[in-house]
């Protein structure tokens, strides 16, 4: 039903567009699918109760680990297959039927089944195949567990696969919720995995708490959209006409058309989403989390769950459409994350804490996508990230094993040149790069996605240069871990960890152990990853030719494709497939050009430059500040020992700022002295509350009897006559009453 | 009006045996033997005026029902006979129980089991 004129004329063409039922028709149509797929929620939580019944029966093997590479490789090698069968229509999968309700001309269907269309296997497949890779990482890093603990390690692990398979693949916003929980569960069992050491506890639940808001929010949303619409499935509720009319509306610019429950939907999903992907002000758990093993870092807390928030504005897009400020509201706030963490992050110390404010702060560039109207950019950059993020945490993993607990980047130097750690250099030089964004690389691709289509979108230009200096920053900490830890002078001193013999100084006596052949395997494997993630950028995308990549061929057959009018990507894709979602945006704004020029040219080309440019400066100053002395004439940094570079004299000079971002702009204190300790303060006052009142009243109730037996208790003296005497006397009065009755009664 | 064996017998010598002289017996048995359980501290001789009470008791009983010409009260006689002969025994296995303990018949012996 596309216009052709659309691309001749874009606005009356928009305008002209009529709220057609081709949408309807094109989403609710949904087949069953194959029922081998259901092996890919099974496998997990099959391996998690075998997990169990190892523990049960005492198993000392690594045979824990084994099960779950299995199962999730299984499960992966499935998800490839279901893409291999996808023929590009979307289908449902049925387990069981699971909640129907019910009431009314209403029913609330929730049935345990999954929707697959292009968006579910992009996901589900980098999922299973970072669950597999850091299964097998995790099977020689958490080696020094084996027993119980391994078992307990393993069994979150397939549980936290089992519930990511439900967060992505339900077909209706309840298995969602429970994927959500489930992921939530996880993290906090695996945050709190050394559950003897009090800051892990700590973490896990400020984890679990703070999520908590979030999920409220996104529970509400939940019920509001059920309220609204009458449906939680995904078939149904995207073609709902009513939804389909909302977006026309919002296409035109004509908000008052749709009612304000409707506008509250995306605001308060939004709220789960803040909560789950730690963006600003809900981040403040992710940094704590580290106190969890590194694999479940890397998986959880960097690659799988913590885009659970993009995940969800991307499935439900069209409903964030038809708000006003929600995806404003959503690209700031991910924009606001990504400085703020980025800046928190050049002052840490800690690499894997670095590595954790580098998460929010890409989270934040996810976001930023998302709200200015390129899922294809978020979701391109999730993936990117996933493969080089959990890549850079697991050579800070490596490296934590091997030095014994060290993360402090002022006692580690040049573990390049340390025999065994080839491949882990190797592995945190392609992380770095992909990060920091060195052209050609594919965090380059989709950061650059984000940032060129922010100076596209009406009104978000001031978010694109935000953005971009974001990308500075962001090259400058990670070239920093970099410089420091692997290049340079050889130093290392081992961490808490290194009990030995009590001598004096650790770092001659102390031998750090080389990663294995299954920490290697991985970490070969992810680089391989990190480095092809780029191809499915290059790969079939053309700008000429109007043909789409990879990525973007993967978001635009979803349900997020309901892209902006302004995304160029968006406008060709309706062009080549006739796609009738594509194209059809939301924005008030409508006078605005399709292509702002930025630099007097497309910005998507002119951001490959510019945002190499701000990339390379970043790396140089990196290298100029905390470089090795001279290394092949190539850097001109002056550092000759672990602890110091020309940093030092820069930070002092810049007075207190740099200890206040060391600690984390006083975010967490503020939060404890605004949040935290009045709601202590009230949490008291309900406690004594509860215990006079409530304890009170229960008790006055048990003091009773107490009382009254104590009164009584002296009749009861023991002597038997005593008591015969009373029964008769009893007995007695009893009759006389009687007599006196009856003969009252005989007078009257 | 019942008319008694004595009473077809001497017709003027024996006066009649009316249901107040039953009753009247009755109640003497049961206060003699309420009397006999408040006074006494021997386990055994407090067993057997709760004998006679029931005795007391049952004989009202048979007196009411031979009044009323009816078989209620003979049957109830016949239960609470039953009753007197289970609780005989179980008050019996009781005393012997007590006794061992604290080889003495006194019912004041017990006097710990207070409130």
């Amino acid at each position: 039903m596309i216009n052709t004129t659309l691309f001749t004329n874009l606005m009356p063409s928009l305008l002209a567009l009529s709220p057609d039922t081709s949408h309807a028709t094109a989403v609710t149509e949904v087949g069953s699918g194959p029922k081998w797929i259901l092996l890919i929620i099974g496998l997990p939580m099959l391996t998690t109760l075998l997990c169990g019944l190892y523990a049960m029966i005492g198993n000392k093997t690594k045979l824990p680990a084994w099960t779950t590479v299995a199962g999730a490789a299984i499960a992966f090698l499935t998800t490839v297959a279901m893409y291999m069968n996808f023929d590009g229509t979307p289908y449902t999968v049925h387990a069981f039927d699971w909640i129907q309700i019910h009431f009314g001309d209403k029913s609330m269907i929730a049935n345990f089944s999954f929707y697959i269309d292009t968006l579910t296997i992009y996901w589900m497949l980098f999922v299973t195949g970072l669950a597999t890779l850091i299964a097998l990482y995790a099977s020689e890093y958490m080696s020094h567990d084996v027993g119980t603990s391994y078992c307990r390690f393993f069994g979150a692990f397939g549980l936290f696969v089992f519930s990511m398979a439900c967060l992505v693949m339900g077909d209706n916003l309840l298995m969602l919720y429970l994927g959500w929980e489930g992921v939530g569960l996880c993290s906090y069992l695996l945050i709190g995995y050394f559950y003897k050491k009090p800051e892990a506890v700590a973490a896990a639940k400020k984890a679990f708490i703070v999520n908590r808001i979030g999920d409220l929010g996104l529970a509400l949303g939940v019920y509001l959209t059920f309220v609204h619409f009458g449906t939680l499935e995904y078939a149904v509720l995207f073609s709902d006409p009513t939804l389909l009319g909302y977006i026309e509306s919002a296409k035109v610019g004509n908000f008052e058309a749709i009612p304000a429950i409707a506008q509250w939907i995306p605001l308060l999903f939004m709220v789960g989403a803040f909560g789950k992907s730690a963006q600003f002000p809900l981040y403040v758990w992710l940094p704590d989390a580290m106190e969890g093993p590194t694999p479940v870092s890397a998986l959880i807390h960097a690659a799988t769950m913590v885009t659970a928030g993009v995940y969800l504005i991307a499935r439900t897009y069209p409903m964030f459409l038809t708000s006003e400020h929600a995806l404003p509201i959503v690209a700031w706030v991910g924009t606001i994350t990504a400085l703020l963490s980025a800046t928190i992050a050049m002052a840490q110390f800690d690499i894997k804490r670095i590595m954790a404010y580098s998460t929010v702060s890409q989270l934040g560039y996810m976001f930023a996508g998302l709200g200015v109207l390129t899922p294809t950019g978020g979701v391109y950059h999730v993936l990117t990230h996933a493969f080089f993020k959990a890549l850079l945490f697991l050579c800070c993993g490596a490296v934590m094993h091997g030095f014994a607990g060290q993360l402090d980047l002022r006692k580690l130097s040049g573990l390049r040149s340390v025999k065994g750690w080839g491949i882990v250099t190797l592995g945190m030089f392609i992380g770095c790069i992909n990060l920091a964004g060195v052209p050609f690389t594919a965090g380059y691709f989709s950061k650059d996605t984000i940032i060129a289509e922010a100076f596209v979108t009406p009104g978000a230009s001031m978010i694109g240069w935000v953005l971009l200096f974001t990308a500075g920053l962001t090259a400058y900490y990670t070239f920093r871990v970099f410089f420091r830890v692997f290049m340079g002078p050889v130093e290392y001193h081992p961490g808490e960890e290194h009990h030995d013999d009590g001598h004096g100084d650790e770092s001659h006596d102390f031998h750090p152990h080389a990663p294995g052949w299954a920490i290697n395997t991985v970490l070969i494997t992810l680089t391989v990853c990190s480095i092809a993630a780029s191809g499915l950028y290059l790969v079939g995308g053309n700008s000429d030719k109007h043909t789409k990549h990879y990525a973007e061929t993967m978001v635009m057959s979803s349900t997020a494709a309901y892209a902006s009018p302004y995304s160029e990507h968006a406008i060709h894709a309706a062009h080549e497939t006739h796609d009738p979602n594509a194209g059809a945006g939301p924005r008030g704004t409508i006078e605005h050009p399709l292509e702002v020029p930025v630099f007097g040219g497309d910005p998507h080309k002119m951001m490959y430059y510019i945002s190499a440019g701000f990339g390379v400066i970043g790396i140089l100053l990196a290298a100029l500040l905390h470089g090795p002395k001279g290394w092949q004439g190539l850097f001109v940094g002056g550092r000759t020992n672990a602890a110091e570079c020309r940093m030092d004299p820069i930070a002092r000079m810049c007075g207190p700022i740099p200890k206040m971002a060391e600690n984390k702009w006083y975010v967490d204190e503020i939060y404890a002295y605004i949040l935290v300790t009045p709601l202590r303060i009230i949490s008291h006052i309900f406690h004594w509350i509860d215990k006079l009142l409530i304890d009170g009243l229960v008790n006055l109730f048990g003091f009773l009897p107490r009382l009254l037996a104590w009164i009584l208790k002296p009749s009861q003296s023991g002597v038997l006559q005593g008591y015969a005497v009373s029964m008769a006397g009893g007995v007695t009065i009893l009759l006389l009453v009687v007599f006196v009755i009856i003969l009252q009664g005989g007078a009257a | 009006m019942d008319i008694t064996l004595a009473q077809l017998a001497f017709p003027e010598a024996v006066p009649a045996i009316t249901m107040a002289h039953y009753l009247f017996v009755s109640a003497a048995m049961f206060v003699m033997g309420l009397i006999g359980f408040l006074t006494r501290k021997n386990m055994i001789v407090m067993f057997l005026c709760t004998e006679l009470m029931f005795q007391a008791a049952g004989l009202a009983l048979i007196a009411f029902g031979r009044h009323h010409l009816g078989a209620d009260g003979q049957t109830f006689v016949i239960f609470v006979l039953c009753v007197a002969a289970a609780e005989a025994a179980m008050a019996l296995a009781l005393v012997v129980l007590l006794f061992r303990h604290k080889e003495t018949l006194s019912a004041q012996a017990w006097k710990e089991l207070n409130g």
